[in-house]
């Protein structure tokens, strides 16, 4: 395939990875945290640990959607659809995420809720244009890649004067995230040396919003695409800044990424989104300033107003170790129930749901090496 | 079946007509439909006998011209089809439900001869639509020499089922001195595919999420008895041949790896995709190797006869971008793994539930 199979050359790669290993110091280890499940998920489908160094971990990284989702908010969209009876259109990965009392937006369709996988928010406005005489929701998840095809929809409802279709909006945000994971971090964790930063969130947001990390934090993030030349070229850019002592933000994906990103969606997410004051993550817990909500101009399309939803703090499972995988803290074999108890067939956590989630990748492409 | 006299009835409306309750209810409009439809288009010897059932030669052999002379043990294999929509790039339910019931016989090893074909039917179904699925279904048996000998129809009630849902249901003969199975893979033995995968799941993914591609995406759906008459006529040591379609070639090799107690390590590179199948793929974040085929198998043979395997299969129109895509190994927790192009390994897993396309 042209333009994608040169990023993925096995040639290429080894020149790198050739790369990677005379620029490793043999005395000492070093740690990179690729905060995106798309990055976590092409390490695991290319074998990419198979090319580096033994002193070089990749740490897993909060970055997937479906994995920071708390269950109370997957409890919300249940509710919608069985008893609000409203057709509720969800991204494919959420299906599957556990909810309270065994449920799942899956097998919340088996008790009978209208549940609709959809590829695009605009399939969800369709929907409500073709089904005039339901409510419709949007189950609106996702990092700032996704955010702004939700204002898009949420624009065109209010033109449409639609008055049966609704976004339940729980887009979050990927600075305040990294920002935690630095300022949350004991002793005893592993010592992060730098951060892969996101590929498709960055052509929104830009580089910018990381530089902070570089001044603040004295980390340095290279900005990444998701095939695994970019990853492993993005490590080798990191091996360079640490060994020379900088911290810098390095833009690896220049081929779509800008230090200012995509202003006009970035103009068109801040006209109908805006930041909440909190919000819970799965894992990361309450954060200040670290998700977005409709704004008040647009209220009449909120699912949390419209049908008066309230948000209940549920508690993950006691074993499950998704909180401190999604933290950098722990690998998914250190989970106690990794592998025997959740699986994909029966996640106990949303890591081992998505394709993204670090327990997912490492059981479906990793687990032959222990 | 009774014969109607055509003057006291009003033929059947295919161009504009529809399915409704009295198709299916046993009188005289079921066998107007059947006489006027289905009898038309699969029209054969046994069919012709009207009965319930049809009766069928005990020993086939130089029972038609043309007929190979065999005897054997009876292989028979049975698939239901629902698929949504009906007519994609390629083919339709028709043809699929011949191609795949006669694919599930002949990988057997078995030579597929007699088809039963039953049909469900919803209510308000255009009998234009049916009659086009039907004539597809006929086009594909006498392509394959393979007839449809008897049949069965009901109606159900509209809202109880998506148009059409047709179950095929097939019988071959076996010869006595071979035995494919997929607990046949042995460590050493090489994995033959017979050409490009996930074509079939993504025509019918892309006709479904509407997807224009400049060159669309074309169903491989085919028969393969064919093409697998040629490589056991090699008298290679062929183990196993299975059809990979629902689940894709990585769910194939898992049944088998698991049945046969071996590991399988697969070459990506080696294993051809079409470009517009990995583009549409790259696209729904799907992975072509768990995406259906209609019209490709999967050998298992000893590695000394794998070459003469290959080149037979390239040598038939249905193998000719045939290939070596990995081998069996040695492997007590029956991996399914991968070299990937890049240089690293992975797992090829079973699959969870079905590919769901990743969001971000």
């Amino acid at each position: 395939m042209k333009y994608i199979d040169e990023f993925r050359d096995g040639r290429l790669a080894q020149g790198i990875a050739a790369a990677i290993a005379r620029e490793a110091r043999p005395e000492r280890q070093y740690a990179f945290m690729e905060f995106c499940g798309g990055h976590t998920h092409a390490i695991s489908r290319y074998g990419v640990t198979d090319l580096l160094p033994p002193t070089l971990r990749m740490v897993h990284g909060p970055g997937c959607p479906v994995c920071v989702l708390p269950i109370g908010r997957i409890d919300m969209a249940i509710e919608l659809a069985l008893k609000h009876r409203a057709i509720v259109c969800s991204y494919g990965d959420c299906l599957r995420v556990p909810a309270s009392d065994g449920l799942s937006l899956m097998k919340a369709r088996s008790r009978g809720g209208d549940i609709r996988m959809v590829y695009s928010a605009a399939d969800a406005l369709k929907a409500a244009q073709d089904n005039p005489t339901r409510q419709v929701v949007f189950f609106a998840i996702g990092f700032e890649t996704t955010t702004p095809p939700t204002a898009v929809v949420v624009k065109q409802a209010a033109a449409l004067g639609l008055n049966n279709f609704s976004v339940l909006c729980c887009h979050v945000l990927t600075p305040p995230a990294m920002h935690h994971i630095l300022a949350t971090r004991q002793p005893s964790d592993i010592a992060i040396d730098g951060f892969i930063g996101p590929a498709h969130v960055s052509t929104v947001i830009g580089s910018r919003p990381y530089e902070v990390f570089a001044t603040d934090y004295r980390k340095p993030v290279v900005i990444a695409g998701f095939e695994p030349l970019d990853v492993m070229q993005a490590i080798h850019m990191l091996l360079l800044q640490v060994n020379e002592g900088r911290a810098e933000i390095e833009n690896e994906f220049t081929r779509a990424v800008t230090r200012e990103g995509n202003v006009k969606a970035q103009a068109l997410v801040a006209e109908v989104l805006e930041l909440r004051e909190e919000f819970e993550w799965r894992g990361l817990g309450v954060m200040k300033k670290s998700a977005l909500a409709l704004r008040r101009e647009y209220a009449e399309f909120d699912a949390e107003m419209r049908f008066d939803l309230a948000y209940r703090v549920v508690p993950d499972n006691k074993a499950c170790e998704c909180g401190a995988i999604l933290r950098g803290v722990k690998r998914p074999q250190d989970c106690s129930i990794f592998g025997s108890v959740c699986t994909p067939e029966n996640p106990m956590g949303s890591c081992m749901v998505s394709s993204e989630g670090a327990c997912a990748a490492h059981y479906t492409y990793g687990r032959y090496k222990e | 079946m009774t014969k109607i006299r055509d003057g006291y009835v009003r033929p059947l409306d295919l161009k504009n007509g529809r399915v409704d309750l009295t198709h299916g209810s046993g009188g005289r409009a079921m066998a107007q439909l059947i006489d006027d439809l289905f009898a038309r288009h699969f029209d054969n010897e046994f069919l012709r006998q009207g009965n319930d059932g049809a009766v069928l030669p005990a020993r086939p052999e130089g029972n038609a011209p043309g007929v190979p002379t065999f005897s054997g043990r009876l292989v028979m294999a049975t698939d239901a089809h629902v698929v949504s929509p009906l007519f994609f790039p390629g083919g339709d339910i028709g043809c699929l439900s011949v191609h795949g019931t006669i694919n599930d016989v002949a990988v057997m090893g078995a030579r597929p001869l007699w088809l039963a074909a039953s049909f469900i039917l919803e209510e308000g179904f255009p009998l234009a639509e049916l009659d086009r699925i039907v004539a597809s279904m006929a086009r594909a048996s006498r392509e394959a020499g393979v007839p449809v000998v008897t049949g069965d129809t009901k109606v159900v009630e509209a809202g109880k089922a998506d148009g059409v849902f047709i179950t095929t249901t097939g019988v071959g003969v076996l010869p006595e001195d071979l035995s494919l199975s997929g607990a046949g893979a042995r460590p050493g033995d090489v994995v033959l595919l017979s050409g490009s995968i996930g074509d079939h799941g993504m025509a019918i993914m892309a006709t479904r999420e509407n997807l224009g591609f400049a060159a669309p995406i074309v169903s491989d759906t085919a028969a393969l008895h064919d093409l697998i008459a040629v490589m056991l006529a090699t008298a290679a040591e062929i183990r196993c041949l299975r059809d990979p379609t629902r689940g894709g070639l990585a769910t194939t090799l898992n049944e088998i790896a698991r049945q046969s107690g071996v590991g399988v390590v697969l070459d990506e590179a080696a294993i051809p995709v079409n470009p517009a199948v990995a583009a549409a793929c790259e696209f729904l974040g799907l992975d072509p190797l768990y995406v259906a085929n209609e019209g490709k198998l999967v050998a298992i043979v000893a590695a000394a006869d794998a070459d003469v395997v290959l080149a037979a299969m390239r040598a038939h129109p249905l193998g000719a971008r045939a290939a070596k895509v990995g081998e069996v190994v040695a492997d007590d927790h029956h991996f399914v793994q991968m070299s990937t192009s890049l240089g690293g390994r992975r797992i090829v897993d079973w699959l969870t539930g079905d590919q769901l396309p990743r969001i971000c």
